[in-house]
């Protein structure tokens, strides 16, 4: 009982918190419109992982290749 | 050809490097403000804590919302960094593994934990927690960005002097054997310091210089002397603090990157009781002879540079010529028998990856022995060859010659900018104790108190360019140079996620100048 007395206050203070504000709107609306951009536009079309779904003996070979290949 | 430099790798090079250099200029716009201002919050806030007064509450509030705006548009801009180290530089992200993944990974669970937690309450705290409680999370979230600085800036520190791993060829990995080392390596601790104080004191100009814009609109006088006075103090503290940082580095600098020193110094030919120009002005590159002063004029001061650099008037200081073509005298390599050396290193890593092609595991352990630090003949080869291995893939000795115009006059800006701030700090704390109780300030010193922020500005930035030029050609100094460490990919797709950034970066960084002018000329009378 007491502990969820103390989550509710947790979740109350958080929520008058976010209630009250006034230009943290505007400021969280950037942060998620960034945030979108970021990870939603420029990281899933723009941004692979070049070794990504490889194995790690798959990258080890990946990667030795690249820095061996250019000194043949 | 050695090396496979095809007009198109190169565009692929060069367009990675632009591209982080954006990311990464644009991000250091506004991180040191949020390192420099969560302290004076916490200072204000402190002050708001003893003497109950409301002033200090409107002062404290007005301040934490500038903290805000910069610390909600400035956030997660540095995540952009990571995708470019997994798209742009996967071998560098790969090879440097573990040494990079750790203080990274240290750093976000800081930052989550800290400041996610205390920037809550900082901001909602207000009659909603016990005063103690409410003050105590202003400075853990001071103290969290500041930690969160921390971990990035030891990772940036182990790529110009790598300390505390070595080279497992089985997996072409670096891998950490100390975590003390890598975290307590002079150059971390100093490049910490250096970083952080910058951003104090760029935090107490921007300030003192707020403070002063409303002192020229003859409003909130009572508030702008009371936050100029925490911020000159909090400045000229930070301000003495960053000169003996700033001192260390030279000498760090002189220790393990002496090229970024002889290029910083537009020393080409170098020697003992060095001169150091503090004013200069270069000749054309293409019209200096061989042995030729390089500067149009320049004011010198003999044996400067070895003292600054070695605390030893008499100190050798190696230039730029000397490092490239050798010096037996000095113990100086050429550049070209480290190259030969770094293709040794290289070649064995080739005979490494074909062996293991092969199945041939003789071939394999024997070049395993040859990396291994635990074997006399191991230690011998990481120490005579690995050590040069990045050397391996330049063309020739004048890959390593640097852009040193650019690296001379950004240094002089730096430290110029940091000793008008000492001088702007020592006016203000005059001004303020010169006539107590009345506003004393000066027309001209209000207005080169406002017109300073971007200056502090342009000081951090020109800070990073001799950092960051100055470790070129490397990614990670000696191992790994800037052409071996990117990725084999389009050049056309690097260009346009470039000025994908260039047009976000830039949005944002007008929304942050729009929201911060706007709630500044509310004030803190209008605060909620």
């Amino acid at each position: 009982m007491a502990q969820r007395n103390v989550s509710y206050r947790v979740w109350a203070f958080y929520r008058d918190g976010f209630r009250s504000m006034t230009i943290g709107r505007t400021l969280w609306a950037l942060i998620l419109i960034k945030l979108f951009i970021m990870f939603a536009v420029l990281k899933l079309f723009f941004f692979p992982n070049q070794l990504g779904g490889l194995t790690d003996e798959e990258k080890t070979m990946q990667v030795m290749e690249n820095l061996t290949q250019i000194g043949e | 050809m050695f090396l496979e430099t095809t007009a198109d790798f190169m565009e692929v090079v060069n367009w990675s490097r632009a591209q982080f250099a954006m990311t990464a200029i644009y991000h250091f716009l506004f991180v040191p403000l949020t390192l420099g201002l969560s302290f004076l919050c916490a200072f204000m806030h402190t002050q708001y804590y003893r003497t109950g007064e409301e002033f200090w509450k409107r002062t404290t509030k007005f301040w934490m919302k500038v903290f805000a705006i910069n610390f909600a548009i400035g956030i997660a801009t540095g995540i952009i960094l990571e995708f470019e180290f997994g798209t742009n530089w996967s071998n560098y992200s790969f090879f440097v593994g573990d040494i990079f993944g750790a203080p990274l990974a240290i750093e976000g669970i800081l930052a989550f934990f800290l400041e996610a937690t205390f920037v809550a309450v900082m901001f909602f705290g207000w009659d909603r927690v016990s005063k103690g409680f409410h003050l105590t999370s202003t400075w853990m979230t001071a103290v969290g960005a500041n930690l969160s600085a921390l971990w990035i800036l030891v990772a940036n520190a182990w790529m110009q002097h790598p300390v505390g791993m070595t080279f497992n060829v089985e997996t072409a990995r670096n891998e950490m054997y100390s975590f003390w080392e890598v975290l307590l390596s002079p150059v971390a601790i100093n490049k910490f310091c250096h970083t952080v104080l910058s951003g104090f004191v760029l935090g107490a100009v921007f300030v003192i210089g707020v403070s002063a814009w409303f002192m020229l609109k003859k409003r909130e006088e009572r508030f702008a002397r009371q936050s100029i006075k925490i911020a000159a103090i909090f400045g000229i503290v930070s301000s003495i603090l960053l000169i003996t940082t700033g001192d260390k580095s030279s000498r760090l600098i002189a220790e393990f990157q002496p090229m970024k020193l002889a290029a910083a110094e537009g020393l080409y030919d170098g020697g003992e009781n060095a001169d150091m120009v503090i004013i200069g002005v270069f000749k054309p590159a293409d019209r200096i002879e061989p042995g030729e002063d390089p500067f149009r004029f320049g004011i010198r001061i003999p044996g400067l540079l070895s003292i600054l650099s070695f605390h030893d008037r008499n100190a050798y200081v190696a230039g730029i010529n000397d490092l490239i073509n050798g010096d037996e005298e000095h113990d100086l390599m050429p550049a070209s028998e480290k190259i030969e050396r770094g293709r040794v290193a290289i070649a064995e890593l080739g005979r490494y990856r074909q062996a293991i092609k092969d199945n041939d595991s003789s071939t394999a352990e024997e070049v395993v022995q040859k990396f291994s630090p635990d074997t006399p003949e191991g230690r011998e080869f990481l120490t005579e060859y690995f050590k040069y291995f990045g050397y391996g893939y330049l063309q020739s000795p004048d890959d390593l010659k640097l852009n040193v115009p650019l690296l001379f006059y950004s240094y002089r800006l730096m430290v110029g900018c940091g000793m008008w701030f000492v001088l702007l700090f020592l006016l203000v704390l005059y001004a303020l104790y010169r006539k107590k109780g009345s506003l004393p300030f000066p027309k001209w010193l209000q207005y080169a108190m406002l017109w300073s922020i971007p200056l502090a500005y342009l000081a951090g930035q020109a800070g990073w360019i001799v950092a960051e030029v100055g470790r070129q050609p490397w990614t990670i100094q000696d191992l790994l140079p800037t052409v071996a460490a990117v990725s084999r990919i389009d050049a056309g797709s690097v260009k346009v996620t470039f000025f994908l950034f260039v047009i976000l970066f830039t949005t944002l960084l007008i929304a942050e100048v729009m929201i911060m002018t706007r709630q500044i000329k509310i004030g803190p009378k209008n605060d909620e």
